[in-house]
């Protein structure tokens, strides 16, 4: 074989070979980095955290505002601490809620953030204060079978 | 029982002396691959005869293990009423796993066989010594462009083998079955992290470029020249280039993903 | 008389533990052609890898061109042998390329000339071993003796100081083997280089060569001019000129007796 026909064949190998990557790249994966501009860091303690993962979501009324950085236990409040990057175009009040959610009935979670009223906004590094932990599902049900129980108490004595 | 553990001894021994070879042989070629690169066109002919000799087996075999993805996560998924992320999942594995892993082991039968025969049938046939007397460095001339076409072909052929294995998962879910386009590619889009999934299996398989490339070569120069050495050199190469595979894999998965 | 290009001194090899060369002295002055000869195995091929510096002699010096080959690092040694050819006894053509890409291999590899100028280089070297027609076929495709030709070509393609060939007639019809036996003592002339050749062709040699060394046991048994050896009375080389079985040279490779080895085989 020739040596231009083998450089054109390496050539179009070496083509394919990166047009694959880009296609991987661009089409099928999305880029965590670039979708969250010079973030800051804020933390919240929960007393429970669920299923809770680093690099989940940060939402706020639905759309990506984070993500979660680190998760750790705090031996002083015996809490999770859980740390989290914001995109910096985003301000949240101090007041914010952060709540642990879960998208769909088995879906992955995420933190949601409802913010408050308050002017002031929060300081990169801030811990939120107002949390609300992760739905537990053995607590929930526990709690139906509870009030389901004590319902059939009630209903005979009436 | 103590010659069981005799040999268990004297296996580990020589395990460890033949790791040692191969790391003097690996500096060896990094200290003379500036040579070759001053030669582009051995390096390139070393790309084609491992890498687009490569393309069919991995282009075809990409396509079949996407289809199979793509039947067994549509059966599993529909279960649960969420047959829309079979292209997560497809995705999901091949990025991971098994593009890099199954384009290995394919890269190791195909190519890495065959650089070892070549390589052995060289010193067989004292080419490499008349190379040697001629003043001309084989480790240069002949092991250095071989080496560096596995470690650009892997990396690139993986690629190709997981595009092609999305593809085949897409043709079974939207074409054949009917799951939304759109949904199929937003959920994998939402799901596929470039970071942790792209970039960590592209990292995966130019390490497997490596080390297969590395066995390939370094069994075909320390073969027995003979007709029966080079075809134990040969056997040699498919099966530690799995084992290496295999192992590396684990080793590379659990460092990766420690934090999910 | 000048220093000789190549002296071995009282050189001793072996592989690992198996003697091969236990006391070898022997010279060859500038501008000459020498022949080795010796038994099957009796280290003639070892005795041109000691030269080239691919293995080391245990004991001993091996000087070429004044430097002492075993304590060269591999720049120098490359250095050297950029100056020698060697013709391997199998050919050792490189299987993948043509035989013109072989015979230009050392050319493209060694030197900047041109393309046209290397095509006319090694198209005459072709010539010269009468297979310019051959250029384009691989090595697969060449006969024995036409691939040994190749090997030649490829030899002396860099016009080196010494040249050593291991045994360059085998394989050759009558009509090759006097035509190449006059090239190798041509082309020591035309370019004031040094030859080695091993051979078994002891009549060919007589004709050709300036010296030669008979070599049995790791041992310089004989040496002498042609004139000397074809009158020698020496019964060594008396035996090898008229390739006589019985004499000092053994034909069996060491080993026990050979009744025992057959009546111990059945019993
Ligand atoms: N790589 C090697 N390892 C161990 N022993 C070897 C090796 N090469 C050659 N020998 C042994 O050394 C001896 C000399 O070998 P060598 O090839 O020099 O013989 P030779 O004189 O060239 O024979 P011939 O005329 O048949 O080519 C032989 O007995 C051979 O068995
Ligand atoms: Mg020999």
């Amino acid at each position: 074989m020739s040596r231009t026909t083998l450089d054109l064949w390496v050539g179009v190998f070496v083509a394919m070979g990166i047009a694959a990557l880009l296609f991987l790249a661009l089409k099928v994966a999305s880029i965590s980095g670039s979708d969250i501009r010079s973030p800051y860091t804020l933390s919240a303690r929960f007393d429970n955290i669920g299923g809770l993962k680093v690099r989940a979501p940060v939402k706020s009324a639905g759309v990506l505002v984070g993500r979660v950085t680190e998760i750790r236990y705090d031996n002083e409040h015996f809490q999770a601490e859980v740390v989290f990057s914001v995109d910096g175009r985003y301000k949240f009040p101090t007041d914010t809620f952060a709540n642990i959610l879960t998208s769909g009935l088995l879906g992955e979670q995420y933190l949601g953030l409802d913010p408050g009223g308050e002017e002031k906004a929060l300081a990169p590094g801030d811990v939120i204060k107002k949390t609300q932990s992760a739905v537990v599902l053995e607590k929930l049900i526990s709690q139906f079978m509870f009030n389901k129980a004590a319902d059939g108490e009630q209903a005979p004595a009436k | 029982m103590g010659d069981v553990f005799r040999k268990l001894g004297s296996l580990a021994i020589s395990g460890v002396w033949q790791l040692g070879f191969i790391a003097r042989f690996f500096v060896l070629i990094l200290r003379y691959s500036g040579q070759s690169f001053m030669r582009l066109h051995l390096t390139i002919r070393e790309l084609y005869f491992s890498g687009v000799l490569s393309l069919l087996i991995i282009l075809v075999s990409g396509l079949f293990v996407g289809l199979v993805l793509g039947l067994q996560g549509y059966e599993i998924l529909q279960r649960y009423g969420s047959s829309e992320a079979m292209g997560t999942m497809v995705a999901l594995s091949l990025l991971r796993e098994l593009g890099p892993v199954v384009a290995g082991l394919l890269f190791a039968s195909r190519a890495g066989s065959a650089v070892t025969a070549e390589i052995g049938l060289m010193k067989v046939t004292e080419q490499l010594k008349a190379m040697d007397m001629m003043a001309v460095n084989p480790i240069a001339r002949v092991v250095a462009p071989r080496f560096w076409g596995g470690v650009v072909s892997m990396p690139l052929l993986a690629a190709l083998f997981s595009t092609m294995g999305i593809f085949g998962g897409w043709l079974i879910g939207v074409v054949f079955i009917g799951v939304d386009d759109g949904a199929f590619w937003s959920q994998m889009r939402a799901a596929v992290d470039f970071r942790y999934d792209v970039l960590n299996g592209v990292f995966k398989s130019a390490v497997f470029g490596v080390a297969v490339a590395l066995i390939a070569v370094f069994e075909g120069y320390d073969c027995v020249p003979t007709a029966e050495g080079v075809s134990r050199a040969i056997t040699r190469t498919v099966v530690s280039s799995a084992l290496a595979i295999l192992a590396l894999d684990f080793v590379m998965t659990s460092f990766m993903f420690r934090g999910l | 008389m000048s220093e000789p290009l190549v002296r071995l001194e009282n050189v001793r090899f072996a592989y690992g533990e198996r003697m091969i060369l236990r006391d070898i002295s022997l010279s060859i002055p500038r501008g000459q052609v020498v022949a080795i000869m010796g038994g099957s195995g009796c280290g003639k091929t070892t005795l041109l890898r000691l030269i080239g510096g691919q293995e080391r002699a245990v004991g001993g010096r091996v000087l070429v061109d004044g430097q002492d080959v075993g304590g060269l690092d591999r720049e120098d040694l490359y250095t050297l042998r950029r100056r020698m050819g060697m013709l391997f006894q199998f050919g050792a053509l490189f299987t993948d390329m043509t035989v013109f890409d072989n015979v230009a291999f050392p050319l493209r590899e060694h030197t900047d000339l041109s393309p046209e100028l290397i095509n006319d280089l090694v198209l005459m070297k072709l010539h010269a071993v009468g297979l310019r027609g051959a250029a384009q076929l691989r090595p697969g495709e060449l006969s024995g003796g036409m691939a040994r030709r190749v090997a030649l070509a490829r030899t002396i393609a860099l016009d080196p100081m010494l040249l050593m060939y291991d045994e360059p007639f085998t394989g050759l019809d009558p009509i090759s083997l006097g035509v190449i036996g006059q090239l190798i003592r041509r082309l020591n002339n035309a370019l004031g280089a040094s030859s080695l050749i091993v051979t078994h062709d002891i009549q060919e040699s007589l004709q050709i060569v300036d010296y030669i060394y008979f070599i049995s046991e790791g041992r310089v048994v004989a040496e002498g001019t042609p004139d000397e050896i074809r009158n020698t009375s020496d019964p060594f080389v008396h035996q090898f000129v008229h390739a006589e079985a019985d004499g000092p040279v053994p034909f069996h490779y060491p080993a026990g007796d050979y009744a025992t080895a057959l009546v111990g085989g059945a019993g």
